[in-house]
């Protein structure tokens, strides 16, 4: 909410400069976002009266205008605007003074005539983005008098960032009452005195639907001004809040609302036929709006309505049909109090945000209606005279909110703060805010006025003690809690650990978002995401990911294309599975590679990076748990990886995650142009760890025995290495495979593969005949099992 | 036959001249082989009387000795130079880079993550975790947010068709953390969040730490203590703050809390306050016996601040170029 600083200091005035003012605001709640200081630089210009306004002589558009600068004498100055007219008041710049825009007065001539000064409009003194010619000012604007002083220049515009709670504060009313608590200085007496009634007409106004409108304000005021215009002062103070001057009945029901902070709304009286009933709507009723649309209304809308239906919604907009006018005579005037319940949220429903609904939404004081008639009543009046018709106030009080008693413990307050505070300083405090207070023995019973609608606990009490005593006040001290040592589990490793160990294998973590593109996310899992958001950013940020890979492969493709050859990245995070009434989120630890194994260096011939490459950094991973013994990589099919050089990685028979070459078809989508290895794991089943247990270690000597077979090149590695090790289980330590082999001088179809037996018994050493013996056992059964032939 | 005296000059200046052991060993033969000239004039000494023949035998024993003595340290210099002359061939240029890969580095926004994980594990925080996709009564209500209260419709929702949302926030891990394992509790909840908001100043996803403790006894006072603690630890610098009073309906009191940073500008870093009783009863706790506090920050701000990135996307972007400054 904009708010100028010379209105607020109309309604308090603390011994605060405009910056310490909007500190005070700031660190009390309401944030001053920024301040823009307007009429800097008017210095010299006067209000002058166009005495005579004439023709110039060699131009059509220009006038030759008489103008009274209050020093005694007539100047002559040419003016360019089409709204000059002999009789109007308006600021004169005379020859010497230099405008906001820099530009600096001379005596010219135009024409042929010379112009003494400069009648000025709202664009050239700085105080609006547009204008239709020079500025009117009143009539009883003193002629001679500085611009500044006349209408309150330069004056600061202070925009405020309000929190919802505060309801109470769009005004100026509400700053002011919050700014004179905050500074203990005494503000204006709100209270407006009635304008009498002279003439008896009212309009009939039937509450029936109470609880959404338990009050309603009306008042009758007719035969108003039709060419009566808004004084520059309120028009002024409205484009300062940010609002345009419309029409004299408009600008008072803005004015009145800013001022109070109670939304009224004015009908054309001649067009609302018979009584105004707030209704609840009918589902799929219509009304035109202020704003020219048409809304289609649901059933829990509240609307205000005439005999031919719904005339506009309550505490949101008015309605086209019976909107005041240029040529409207006589006026009804709503102030209305609307519950937050039965605006809240609906004018957001039909895509709308206004003034009205703004205030309605957060609470509008149910007193205030009529304070606002009489305002609007007076205001008006002055501008555009009219008879008003008595004020008539209808209630329906049982839904009017009421205000109950709170009570306030002393030792409440300073559990809460962590600090006391004097009893006096406390009562003041809430007094201030117009709570009245009577003490008890722990406290204070307290009840909050009538618009502190976010006032209904004691907490809410304490929280408007410390604001106003100062969040500052309140001392640091470090809670003396009891810390129960939280239990350390090895039963899993720790995400940061299996971060690291990636970085010390060469790889950079992203991240990249958890809503991706479904044709992408399709493309890569065969899963049709079935959790899509509602309300995306955009369809390619849709759907909830079942893989981290999509978004990993346009990272990488997005720095393939920015030069970067060796592309190694991984992401930690989540992925999303099931449907929307069982959804499930795992953590995942996913990687890309793309390029040289190497960066490219002297030392090492470059070469690409293959499957087993990323399959050593994956076996890293799970080599943390400190068991890798029952993990088994599995060749498998997967949407996203190249048939032949997938694996499903198991761990004791259940499924961890996956790892392949990226399916060649997939590079073109991704725009890669180069070979991309992937993993993927659950990080939850994966990283399932054991503290380590201890076994002793031989004190006797291993003895080695290689074999060297030929065998069919479909047996697996793990197939061959778990035959010989479980041929003298006891005997063997360990077995690897040192060489495979196949190509010239083997037969296609077959393989070579070397493995080496590393033999050792705890209790003693072993002699050359045993493990000569171990050896043909293992012989015999890949013979037996895989007819593999022994090698020479 | 010429004097020992001049043998043995002879003999030392061919030792010297020796370039190789070969040449040493040429020379050492001539004078200490079994024909060489040392050896035949102990053979000759036979022919001496046998009063001059101990004097004599003793002299060119002396002799022998010497040459001995002298060809050894001539044997020893040679290895020396031979071993010098191979290891200058294995000379190397240790300038050249080392074989084998890099290393690669975390994410900025992770590494201010562990940092602020660190932090707090060290005054006794416990790390806790909850669902990405939750429900209205997690993410709002139990937070005691009114349902069409004007403070949901500020965080920029994502919905999906059932209701359920993408967290806004990391504070539904309060309610679950407090309904899980009750009072008291000292936790940190750090993950990602999303608002449906996308600009140069925003990004529907981020992340935050979300802070919560609750016993009995704590006050505002406390909260205050522990923020600026945390500001200072990790910032690594001494850090002026101020609470500024501000409305989330989860807490109450509440602040947003504001570091000053340069020439006398305040930057927001974090919201908190003190435990809404509605909240604490909402996950079964008594509020009339025990209070708590709670704040949440923006891991990115944080990032920001602390490395000195000047664009919020670029975290979202995956540069390498960008990425690698932070390893």
């Amino acid at each position: 909410m904009k708010i100028a600083e010379s209105w607020l200091r109309e309604w308090v005035e603390p011994e605060l400069d405009t910056e310490a003012l909007a500190e005070r605001l700031t660190m009390a709640g309401h944030e001053v976002e920024g301040i823009e200081v307007e009429g800097q630089g008017l210095d010299g210009i006067v209000v002058a009266e166009v005495v005579d306004a004439g023709q110039h002589p060699d131009a059509d558009r220009l006038s030759v205008c008489k103008v009274d600068d209050g020093s005694g004498n007539t100047v002559e100055v040419v003016c360019g605007a089409p709204n000059v007219v002999a009789g109007m008041k308006s600021p004169l710049a005379k020859p010497g003074v230099t405008l906001p825009n820099g530009m600096k007065l001379k005596k010219t001539k135009i024409r042929g005539v010379v112009s003494n000064g400069m009648l000025c409009s709202a664009v050239e003194l700085g105080l609006g983005d547009e204008s239709d010619g020079i500025i009117a000012l009143p009539d009883d604007a003193p002629v001679g008098a500085p611009l500044t002083d006349y209408l309150e220049l330069p004056d600061a515009i202070l925009d405020l960032d309000l929190t919802p709670n505060r309801g109470d504060c769009f005004s100026v009313l509400g700053i002011a009452r919050d700014v004179s608590a905050l500074t203990a200085t005494d503000m204006k007496d709100p209270s407006v005195e009635p304008v009498p009634a002279t003439i008896e007409d009212t309009h009939l106004v039937e509450l029936v639907a109470a609880e959404g409108c338990p009050r309603f304000a009306g008042r009758v005021i007719r035969n108003i001004d039709l060419s009566a215009r808004s004084p520059a002062w309120m028009t002024e103070r409205l484009r300062r809040a940010g609002l345009r001057s419309i029409h004299p009945v408009v600008d008072v029901t803005n004015y009145v609302m800013l001022e109070l902070g109670q939304p009224l709304h004015a009908y054309d009286l001649g067009l609302v036929k018979g009584p105004i009933r707030p209704r609840m709507a009918k589902n799929g009723e219509k009304v035109v709006l202020l704003d020219e649309k048409e809304v289609t209304l649901d059933a829990d809308t509240l609307v205000i309505s005439d005999d031919s239906g719904a005339i506009g919604i309550g505490g949101i907009m008015g309605g086209l049909g019976t909107a005041v006018t240029e040529a409207t005579n006589d006026v009804f005037f709503e102030a209305a109090f609307f519950t937050q319940e039965i605006v809240a949220g609906r004018a957001r429903s039909y895509g709308m945000h206004t003034d009205a609904s703004l205030r309605f939404e957060r609470g509008v004081d149910p007193q205030g209606q009529a304070r606002a008639i009489e305002r609007a009543t007076q205001l008006l009046i002055d501008i555009a005279g009219g008879d008003p018709g008595p004020t008539v106030v209808e209630s329906s009080p049982e839904f009017l909110p009421g205000r109950e008693k709170i009570r306030v413990r002393r030792d409440h307050v300073s559990r809460l703060l962590g600090v006391d505070i004097a009893d006096d300083r406390i009562v003041e405090i809430l007094e201030r805010l117009g709570i009245s207070v009577a003490p008890v023995d722990d406290g204070w019973d307290v009840v909050a006025p009538s618009h502190r609608f976010d006032i209904t606990l004691e907490v809410d009490l304490i929280e408007e003690i410390a604001r106003v005593y100062g969040y500052d006040e309140i001392p640091e001290a470090t809670a003396i809690a009891e810390t129960p040592l939280e239990v350390v589990t090895e039963s899993k490793i720790d995400l940061e650990l299996a971060a690291s160990t990636l970085v010390a294998r060469d790889y950079q973590e992203i991240i990249t978002y958890s809503f991706i593109d479904p044709h992408a996310n399709k493309l890569l899992t065969n899963v049709d995401a079935e959790l899509v958001l509602s309300n995306p950013i955009s369809s390619e940020m849709s759907v909830m990911r079942s893989s981290l890979w999509p978004g990993m492969l346009t990272a990488a493709a997005t720095n393939a294309s920015r030069q970067q050859d060796r592309i190694r990245l991984f992401e930690i995070g989540k992925s999303f599975h099931g449907s929307l009434e069982t959804h499930t989120e795992v953590v995942r630890i996913a990687g890309v590679c793309v390029g040289p194994v190497l960066p490219e260096q002297w030392g090492s011939r470059s070469q690409s990076i293959d499957f087993f490459d990323i399959k050593s950094d994956v076996m890293a991973l799970l080599s943390l748990t400190g068991d890798t013994s029952k993990v088994v990589f599995e060749a498998t099919e997967h949407p996203a990886l190249q048939p032949g050089q997938a694996a499903q990685i198991l761990c004791d028979g259940t499924a961890i995650g996956l790892l392949g070459k990226l399916h060649p078809r997939h590079q073109k989508p991704f725009e890669l142009k180069r070979d991309a290895f992937l993993f993927e794991l659950d990080a939850t089943a994966a990283l399932r760890s054991r503290a380590p247990k201890a076994e002793t270690v031989s004190k006797f000597p291993s003895i080695r025995r290689d074999i060297s077979i030929i065998v069919d090149d479909k047996v697996s590695a793990d197939d061959l290495v778990e035959a010989v090790a479980s041929s003298a289980p006891d005997l063997i330590s360990s077995v690897r495979i040192f060489d495979v082999y196949k190509g010239p001088g083997i037969e296609a179809g077959l393989k070579s593969v070397a493995l080496g037996l590393i033999l050792q018994e705890t209790s003693r050493t072993l002699t050359d005949d045993e493990a000569d013996a171990a050896k043909t056992a293992a012989v015999d059964k890949l013979e037996d099992k895989f007819a593999a032939e022994l090698r020479d | 036959m010429r004097p020992l005296s001049e043998l043995i000059e002879t003999a030392a200046s061919a030792i010297d001249a020796a370039g190789d052991l070969a040449a040493l060993d040429a020379v050492r033969v001539t004078y200490l082989g079994k024909k060489g000239e040392l050896t035949a004039r102990l053979k000759s000494l036979s022919e001496l009387s046998p009063e001059e023949r101990p004097k004599a035998g003793q002299a060119i024993n002396r002799a022998k000795q010497q040459l001995q003595t002298l060809i050894n340290a001539r044997r020893e210099a040679l290895d020396q130079q031979a071993l010098e002359a191979k290891l200058a061939g294995d000379a190397i240029d240790v300038t050249l880079p080392g074989r084998g890969a890099d290393i690669g580095g975390r994410h900025p926004v992770s590494r201010a993550m562990a940092r602020i994980e660190q932090i707090f594990r060290n005054a006794g925080f416990g790390i806790r975790s909850g669902p990405e996709i939750e429900d209205d009564f997690h993410n709002f209500t139990a937070l005691n947010f009114p349902e069409n209260h004007p403070a949901r419709a500020l965080h920029d929702t994502f919905f999906f068709p059932d209701g359920n949302l993408l967290r806004t926030h990391t504070s539904p891990v309060q309610v679950r953390s407090m309904v899980e394992e009750g009072v008291p509790i000292r936790i940190i909840a750090p993950g990602r969040v999303y608002r449906c908001d996308s600009d140069q100043t925003h990004t529907p996803m981020f992340h935050q730490v979300e802070g919560l403790v609750v016993d009995r006894g704590i006050s505002m006072a406390n909260l205050k203590a522990v923020l600026h603690q945390f500001v200072e630890s990790y910032f690594e610098r001494d850090a002026k703050l101020r609470f500024r009073a501000s409305y989330f309906p989860f807490t109450e009191p509440s602040a947003e809390v504001d570091i000053l940073w340069g020439e006398g500008k305040w930057l927001e870093i974090l919201g908190c306050g003190m435990v809404h009783p509605n909240v604490l009863e909402a996950a079964g706790i008594d509020s009339g016996e025990y209070t708590g506090y709670a704040f949440g920050m923006g891991v990115e701000r944080l990032a920001m601040l602390r490395y000195g990135v000047s664009d919020l996307r670029t975290f979202f972007e995956n540069d390498l170029r960008f990425l690698r400054q932070f390893r």
